[in-house]
């Protein structure tokens, strides 16, 4: 069976190209982007390694591999298992590619109720980065279970994967992803989260490392009550790109999403792109919703592009709003810790934690947020 | 035995001159009250001996035991033993309390202070101070009533234990009570004697509480009358009219 011709309610994929203006199973369906597309136009397609293009030789070497405690299976699958592209139909040229040529899914199940003491790990890493490698990933927390997913990213790579979360009814998942790559590497991704009815998604993603990082995490509700909390760190060293692309789909009513995505920047051609996309339809009345985007810029020859965007069609919002803030280290500050004998860098270092750190403690559970923690801490002893 | 002199410093802000030649000495073991009217130039004095980027010096030396402070960055200066205890002390979003107090008292003494002791000498000195202990954990000044963040500043104070405090208008703001706490903590700093104190104030409601030995009138950016605590009492009677007069 080829992949095209997967059996999908028509009604989910009518969403879904009502609101990405395209989404497909195949390749064939997008065209190489050329830089001048809305969705494209912040990456330099260049560094991409011929993912976006189809030149890239699949010689990769991405190992993942996945640690779940008791009661939670991880299954590698064949392109034919009905679990996979479920809740995602890729939405660009380079999520169509990997979805094209993945060659096994690795599909993680936490069963209905269960509630599992330890986090599930799911470490990428990469051996190289000269030939690319594609990856699929579900994760599937049945109705009433409650689940922490922990992905890590490491090592050299040209990587581009999709990643499903899908979250029944009642559940509750916790993500984070950390994209700590060596300098080389090159990571595109899209995250999708299809919530069912009450169903709870915390996502924190955490990008240090890579030459090229785009991520793009969306959200998508398929009955009332879903709740979505997105959040994000990322410290852009010089050369690097790191790219955000966020999209919450209120299509049910009386859903909430919160988007916090925070960064610091810093060296020449550093450069930091967020697109904030909510869209809020005219069914999904008593949305509440609120979209946040800020960044610290430590040097000059940094850039961080902001971009909110939220588009409502109903009348009927429980709340909406968004707000991006771009901006240098507050001399004042500085001044008042150095005032007190904490050197200069030091200074620098405490702001920049504090900065990040007011959106890391919000992290619940306290294996992550140390985990967090820790990633930064380490990125600014650098 | 530290000294703090103030050498014929000039200062201006944007190509204007606030400060013309202004000259003092303090010594450990005193208190010298400076006073003067709004926009006469004392608070621009307090900021630039302890380094804020916006003031330029264009003349004078500042000595801290024949140091030259203006030559040092602004940290060096506070671990030479200066603190400024400031006006309006900066929220920082995201930096406990807890944490900046330590990463303080580290650079100030050079090591990092022993947990328990630390624990201990911060619960001392917030109790002093009538601070509640979940002080400790909140963000640096942020959302502090004003009495908290001038409370915040003289703990500051009492850790550090610095050679020389310029105290900017610590007094504005405060109620009676919240003036009572402040002023205990000031003078609790002072009784060991060794160090000095520079007194930055609007009003001499705080002399009552904290006994200068000198007083000093500012105007125009200069000390244009000097004399005991009897002077206060003048200006206190008096008010600043006169001096304001005499420099426009």
């Amino acid at each position: 069976m080829g992949l095209n011709e997967k059996p999908h309610e028509p009604i989910a994929r009518l969403q879904h190209e009502t609101l990405q203006g395209k989404a497909s199973y195949d390749l064939a369906d997008f065209e190489v982007p050329t830089g001048r597309e809305e969705a494209w136009r912040f990456t330099p397609l260049s560094r991409l390694k011929g993912l976006h293009n189809g030149t890239a030789q699949v010689t990769g070497q991405v190992v993942t591999q996945a640690y779940t405690p008791a009661g939670v299976s991880a299954e590698w699958v064949g392109r034919e298992d009905a679990r996979i592209g479920r809740a995602y139909v890729p939405a660009d040229r380079v999520s169509a590619q990997a979805y094209s040529a993945f060659e096994k899914a690795l599909v993680v199940t936490v069963p209905k109720e269960a509630v599992p003491g330890e986090p599930i790990r799911i470490e990428v890493r990469g051996g190289g980065a000269e030939g690319a490698s594609y990856g699929h990933i579900v994760v599937r927390v049945e109705p009433l279970a409650e689940a922490v997913v922990i992905i890590e990213h490491q090592g050299r790579a040209v990587y581009a994967d999709n990643v499903e979360f899908v979250v029944g009814d009642g559940a509750s998942l916790k993500v984070v992803s950390l994209q700590e790559w060596d300098d080389d590497a090159v990571h595109v991704s899209h995250h999708h989260a299809q919530l069912a009815k009450d169903a709870t998604f915390r996502s924190f993603v955490v990008t240090l490392g890579g030459d090229l990082v785009r991520l793009s995490p969306s959200v998508s509700y398929t009955a009332p009550g879903g709740d979505a909390d997105l959040a994000g760190v990322y410290f852009v060293d010089a050369g690097q790109h790191l790219e955000h692309r966020l999209l919450v789909d209120h299509s049910q009513r009386s859903c909430r999403s919160h988007v916090d995505y925070r960064g610091a920047l810093q060296g020449q051609d550093a450069h930091a792109v967020w697109i904030g996309d909510v869209i809020i339809r005219v069914e999904a009345e008593g949305t509440d919703t609120y979209e946040l985007n800020r960044n610290l810029i430590l040097t000059d020859g940094a850039r961080a592009d902001s971009v909110p965007n939220l588009e409502i069609l109903t009348g009927e919002v429980a709340g909406a709003g968004h707000a991006s803030a771009s901006g240098r280290l507050d001399d004042e500050h500085i001044f008042y810790l150095q005032a007190r004998g904490i050197p200069f860098d030091e200074a620098r270092r405490l702001v920049i934690r504090g900065f990040l750190g007011q959106l890391i403690e919000r992290i619940e559970v306290d294996e992550i947020r140390e985990r967090v923690m820790d990633a930064v801490e380490a990125e600014l002893a650098r | 035995m530290s000294t703090l002199e103030i050498r014929d410093l000039h200062v201006a802000v944007e190509d204007k001159e606030i400060l013309r030649g202004v000259n003092l000495t303090v010594r450990s073991g005193e208190t010298h009250a400076i006073m003067g009217p709004n926009g006469s130039g004392k608070s621009t004095l307090a900021y630039a001996i302890a380094g804020h980027p916006k003031y330029t010096i264009t003349a004078g030396q500042v000595l801290l035991d024949g140091v030259d402070l203006l030559e040092l960055s602004v940290d060096e200066r506070a671990r030479a033993g200066l603190f400024l205890a400031m006006q309006y002390p900066v929220e920082v979003p995201g930096v406990s309390v807890s944490n900046f107090l330590r990463s303080a008292v580290t650079s100030i003494r050079g090591e990092a202070p022993k947990l328990r002791e630390f624990a201990k000498d911060l619960k001392n000195g917030m109790d002093a101070l009538s601070i509640d202990a979940s002080f400790a954990q909140r963000n640096l000044n942020e959302g502090f009533s004003g009495g908290e963040k001038k409370r915040h500043e003289i703990l500051q104070l009492e850790l550090l234990k610095p050679k020389i405090a310029v105290l900017d208008e610590t007094d504005s703001g405060l109620d009676v009570d919240a003036l009572r706490v402040v002023s205990e903590g000031i003078n609790r700093f002072r009784a060991t004697g060794d160090t000095g104190v520079l007194l930055i104030t609007h009003y001499t409601r705080i002399l009552r509480y904290v006994k200068p030995d000198f007083v000093h009138v500012f105007a125009g950016g200069r000390i244009v009358e000097e004399g005991g605590p009897e002077l206060a009492e003048k200006l206190e009677a008096e008010g600043y009219e006169q001096y304001t007069k005499a420099t426009a």
